[in-house]
């Protein structure tokens, strides 16, 4: 599903240059769930971004579904984005003047799905994430964990190839992420390919598989035993 | 441009102006403040326009008048201060040597410079009248409005030199009861009886006429007053496609030229060009609609600006939703036309209100001055500077409005998910 080849990427400081990433290779099989492990500044915010489209590598190559991803302008960036992306937020990123389903069916907007229909999936993903009966609130009005279920369901909304969750459980007390993981762990199930950015130890044994990072590089890459979230919640 | 028919897109909008009601309502006003300006202002211009075409309408725009006074130069052995008279002989000179000249009306009058007015006297009523000796000519140039029944003076009452007389609005007043009508009586003047054959009705325009002027045939006033070829001065209209000026200039030689007058002596002839008025009098109304167009279009674009600076603050605010909607899949193109139609939207919906607001505030002012003595009538502005006002704000607007849409797309969507 992604397929990593030798990605570098540094940012230019002033006239220093700093270098994040160096030579990364990696590769995602189609329903995994990967938590990409790292203390900060280990660059894996930054592999997020290079996964996501939201920033561009230096070198090396980067697939994605067979397609390779590379020399993109902003628009085709978009696109690709809305096609194979769902993106999930330490801070939820809602839109704080849309109703929950509003905000999941966002995705649908810019797929260009009729009104009807956006309305009709964004409720069903709702459905999904047990929070139908909130579809008509604001964000403001629901609590942390109900954000970012919202936030998970707008992600899911799009039926992308991969979701991107960088510290989906940052923000959220233990009770909360392991509900949230919960979730994730259910959406990996139905097939869906996930990779999570976390810094906690207990949220990345929930997934699948850990690539640690430091300094840059791969320094650990291992298949585990998942742990279920359902035990804690 | 499909987008723009696309319920969706105006969902999205009205969301995102949604949500600051009162910062939009401000800026909302700032606009309609603009506009309300450029069309009170250029209604009232207009106004003023219409209210003086009104008070000149009874009035031949390109007619003048020319009377004789005394001759300030020796000429052909005459000395200086000769009295000129102008004789009813000058009528076919000037006709035939200008053929500019529409209508000429050779005019007399007792009452108004110098001379005492002529006494009226009716049964036991009297009063002191100023007394026209008229052509029916002279309602070419300048309108006379004659009461239901009434007529003013025709060809016969000059052929016959009839003794009929067209009074005033004030001297019917004065001599008659109210339930009285006056047309086929009879009133002395200077004890001569004159049977009233019209009222006439008063309109100001300028000038020494007033609404108690007594008109009687020219030939009739001649008898009376003994006056003989004189004419006391010349109304004369030219040709609508003609120079007034021109023909003033040309009058006032031939005139000279007849009476042996020096013909650089500026102070034996005089004239009144009413087309001179008239022109500066449009010219200023002209230059007043020309003012209210660039104020108000000034005050426009200062709304405009304003529209364009806090849709910069709600970019800046929406840094973050931006990122998102990027995130998302929002294509820079839908993030700037998102921009660009809150700015056309909040432009054109503070338009239509000022239009609105304009055209109510402009109609009051209309009944308000109804019935005053104030050039001023039906003020209304052009169709077309109403679309065309709209169409500058739709223009400002977008190109405002690209000021943000292009900060909206330049700031990246890692950037502005980063930004906490």
């Amino acid at each position: 599903m992604i397929e990593i080849k030798n990605l570098h990427k540094s940012y230019k400081m002033g006239s220093n240059s700093l270098h994040v990433l160096k030579g990364i290779n990696f590769s995602v099989e189609e329903g995994e769930l990967v938590a990409i492990m790292g203390s900060s500044g280990s660059g894996k915010s930054t592999l997020l971004n290079i996964l996501g489209m939201l920033d561009v590598l230096d070198e090396g190559s980067y697939t994605l579904d067979g397609v390779p991803i590379k020399n993109l302008n902003e628009t085709k960036a978009a696109q690709y984005r809305n096609k194979f992306l769902g993106f999930v937020f330490q801070s939820f990123n809602l839109i704080n003047y849309k109703s929950a389903m509003e905000n999941v069916a966002l995705p649908l907007y810019y797929q260009k799905v009729g009104r009807k229909e956006r309305q009709e999936k964004a409720l069903k993903y709702l459905e999904q994430v047990g929070l139908r009966e909130w579809a008509d609130h604001l964000p403001s009005e629901l609590s942390g964990g109900q954000k970012q279920r919202v936030a998970i369901a707008r992600a899911m909304a799009a039926e992308p190839k991969v979701l991107l969750a960088d510290e989906p459980t940052g923000a959220l007390d233990s009770t909360t992420s392991y509900e949230v993981m919960d979730l994730i762990q259910k959406i990996n199930d139905a097939g869906n390919t996930i990779l999570i950015v976390t810094h906690e130890p207990d949220i990345a044994d929930m997934c699948k598989r850990i690539v640690h990072l430091k300094d840059g590089v791969i320094v650990e890459d291992k298949k585990i035993t998942q742990i279920r979230a359902s035990q804690y919640v | 441009m499909g987008f723009l028919f696309d319920s969706n897109t105006w969902q999205e909008i009205f969301g995102s102006i949604g949500k600051n009601r009162t910062r939009t309502i401000i800026t909302v006003i700032g606009v309609l403040w603009g506009i309300f300006i450029y069309i009170v202002l250029s209604g009232a211009a207009k106004g003023l326009d219409n209210g003086f075409e009104k008070q000149f309408q009874n009035v031949a725009m390109n007619s003048m008048f020319t009377w004789a006074q005394s001759t300030s130069m020796p000429y052909k052995g005459f000395k200086t201060g000769r009295q000129i008279q102008l004789k009813l002989k000058d009528v076919s000179i000037l006709k035939n040597r200008i053929p500019e000249i529409q209508y000429i009306a050779p005019r007399n009058v007792k009452g108004v410079f110098g001379g005492g007015p002529a006494q009226i006297i009716r049964g036991g009523k009297s009063g002191n009248y100023a007394v026209y000796g008229d052509y029916p000519i002279s309602t070419k140039i300048a309108t006379k409005k004659i009461y239901d029944d009434g007529r003013f003076i025709n060809d016969e009452d000059i052929d016959g030199a009839r003794k009929v007389c067209v009074i005033g609005e004030r001297t019917q007043k004065e001599l008659f009861e109210i339930d009285e009508n006056p047309i086929g009586n009879y009133i002395r003047i200077d004890n001569v009886f004159f049977q009233v054959v019209g009222v006439h009705k008063f309109t100001p325009g300028g000038g020494f006429e007033s609404d108690s002027d007594i008109y009687i045939p020219f030939t009739t006033f001649r008898k009376l007053y003994n006056t003989g070829e004189n004419v006391g001065w010349f109304a004369i209209a030219a040709y609508d496609d003609a120079d007034v000026i021109k023909v003033e200039e040309n009058v006032k030689a031939i005139l000279k030229a007849i009476h042996n007058v020096n013909p650089k002596d500026d102070r034996a002839i005089g004239s009144f060009n009413l087309g001179e008025i008239f022109n500066r009098i449009v010219g200023f109304a002209k230059g007043l609609t020309f003012m209210s167009l660039v104020v108000g279009i000034a005050t426009i674009l200062a709304g405009v600006i304003g529209i364009g600076n806090i849709l910069l603050i709600s970019v800046k605010e929406r840094t973050k939703e931006l990122g998102v909607r990027r995130a998302l899949g929002a294509t820079p193109r839908e993030v700037r036309s998102l921009i660009i139609l809150e700015s056309v939207f909040l432009t054109m919906i503070a338009g239509v209100m000022g239009i609105i607001l304009g055209a109510g505030v402009l109609s009051l002012i209309n009944k308000w001055t109804q019935g005053m003595d104030f050039p001023y009538a039906n003020p209304t502005v052009p169709i077309p500077y109403v679309l065309g006002a709209l169409a500058i704000m739709v223009v400002l607007g977008t190109l405002i409005g690209l000021i943000p849409a292009q900060r909206a797309v330049s700031i990246k969507p890692i950037d502005a998910l980063r930004e906490e």
